[in-house]
């Protein structure tokens, strides 16, 4: 039975007719039409259905669009100012060429904001761990891991965190 | 996906009622990475869902004047990572909690869930066992509490009837001088299922140079998560050197009764499961005596 399902996304109220079968991937790219989150594995495995829900990293191929009444949501669509000003990380995946077909760098992108949202200086080794859940096809990670860390060093204050 | 009915219940009485009426098609849903994934992959058939995480029962972490902990079966994994409190008193758990999936797995499975999809390689079970926990569950016929170590009887089976859930984990009071440990092995650093695992929780006596209780725990050695029964009153009260510590690896293997499977062998698993136990025997033993107050990515405990 269909029902309707409040919630935030990128900060704006919506609401949306869904079945309980339907997952929170399929409600944003085939109800709401935010393709931004892509499709891999669809068993958790992959990382490019990343989005935040509530603040938390998570992944919208095993959550149902059920689940996520009167919560708050963040997809990649999110990330860049009103104005079309990139986020300082999607700047610093294109200044680092972190990225080649592209399917799997919305979910980086989020993962990466999660890790810099809880730790703004972390070390590789964190990035590296923080990263492990979003798999890339094309890129060899190096390059992704770089911007990561790029950004964390250019907007963390000098002392590190740790 | 197939079709089925969602039901998100607010309290454990509402939950139990709505599982028992759904009977053998209703399943209670955590985080759902293991549920969802099994349902879209067609491994298993429901025509109910009751999501437990808005039970504000099952989301509770509290530690009791007389000291342990209570952990909600709702609560997740990152949960537990960013508690502070919890990791002071039981940084063993640590080990499984920041094991289980990647971080975006971590912000939704749940220990419940890791219990009660009783996966034979589950990365929480031999630890929670370990650790003496007690399973507190809820019912039609009332509330009842099962020790860990007897929850799980076989591959994805457990004690629990029909209408049944898990609503805590009572983590008993770590004596001075306790420590615990989980490790696994896996071809991969994260995101990976074990090839084999092994918990260790030890008490030490005053001086620190004897065993006053050794529980060691393994997974993905047998058709459940297994307490190593023989080693509680074998090593207790025996001094902590390389003879007693090749004695508990010796008992893990012979307890372990792996199979052969695409990852990997009898012969490597039961290799492994008196490998493991030693290092983990070890891990716990440097915190029960204080020397090791960091985790696995070197930060501080
Ligand atoms: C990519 C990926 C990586 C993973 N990596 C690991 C890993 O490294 N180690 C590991 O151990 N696991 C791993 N898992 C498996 C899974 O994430 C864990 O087992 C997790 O703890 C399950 O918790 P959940 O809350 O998501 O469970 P759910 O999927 O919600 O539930 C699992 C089962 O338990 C039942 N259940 C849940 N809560 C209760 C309750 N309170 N009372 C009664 N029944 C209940 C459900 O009905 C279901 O049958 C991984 C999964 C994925 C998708
Ligand atoms: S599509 Fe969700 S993790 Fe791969
Ligand atoms: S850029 Fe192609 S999968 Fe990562």
């Amino acid at each position: 039975m269909k029902s309707v399902v409040e919630f935030t996304l990128n900060g704006e109220g919506r609401a949306v007719l869904c079945e309980p079968r339907q997952t929170l991937l399929e409600i944003l790219r085939e109800e709401i039409r935010l393709t931004g989150t892509k499709e891999g594995c669809s068993n958790g495995n992959c990382g490019a259905c990343n989005v935040l829900l509530d603040g938390v990293l998570v992944n919208s191929c095993l959550i149902l669009a059920v689940e996520v009444q009167g919560r708050s949501i963040v997809t990649v669509e999110g990330l860049a100012r009103p104005d079309g000003t990139l986020h300082p990380l999607q700047q610093a995946f294109l200044d680092h060429a972190a990225l080649q077909c592209g399917v799997c760098t919305p979910g980086f992108l989020l993962s990466a904001k999660a890790l810099l949202d809880e730790k703004p200086n972390p070390t590789e080794t964190e990035v590296r761990y923080w990263l492990a859940g979003n798999l890339c096809r094309c890129t060899g990670y190096d390059k992704i891991v770089r911007a990561v860390l790029d950004v964390a060093r250019s907007s963390a204050p000098s002392t590190p965190t740790r | 996906m197939q079709a089925f009915d969602y039901l998100p219940a607010v309290s454990v009485d509402e939950a139990v009622a709505a599982l028992a009426a759904g009977g053998a098609g209703a399943r209670a849903l955590g985080g759902g990475t293991d549920l969802i994934a099994q349902i879209k992959e067609g491994r298993r058939s429901v025509a109910r869902i009751v999501d437990l995480k808005r039970i504000p029962a099952l989301a509770e972490i509290k530690f009791p004047p007389e000291g342990g902990a209570w952990i909600g079966a709702a609560v997740t994994c990152r949960t537990l990572n960013q508690h502070v409190e919890f990791k002071r008193r039981f940084p063993g758990m640590h080990d499984s909690t920041h094991l289980i999936g990647g971080v975006q797995i971590q912000g939704r499975a749940t220990i419940g869930g890791n219990l009660c999809n009783a996966s034979p390689a589950a990365d929480g079970i031999p630890n929670l066992i370990a650790h003496r926990v007690r399973v507190h569950v809820a019912g039609p016929a009332g509330a009842r509490v099962v020790p860990v170590e007897a929850f799980c009887v076989g591959p994805g089976r457990t004690v629990l009837a029909t209408g049944e859930l898990v609503v805590a984990f009572e983590f008993p009071a770590s004596p001075v001088r306790f420590g615990a440990a989980y490790l696994r092995f896996t071809p991969r650093n994260e995101m990976d299922i074990a090839v084999a695992g092994a918990a260790a929780a030890v008490e030490l006596d005053d001086a620190g140079q004897n065993f006053k209780s050794v529980r060691l725990a393994l997974g993905a050695v047998g058709p459940t998560p297994l307490l190593v029964e023989s080693a509680g009153p074998r090593l207790a009260g025996q001094p902590v050197n390389d003879a007693s510590l090749e004695l508990a690896g010796s008992l893990a293997r012979a307890v372990a009764k792996p199979i052969t499977d695409m990852r990997g062998t009898i012969e490597q698993r039961q290799h492994l499961a008196g490998v493991l136990t030693v290092r983990a025997l070890r891990l716990a033993l440097d915190r029960a005596r204080g020397t090791r107050t960091v985790d696995a990515l070197g930060r501080p405990l």
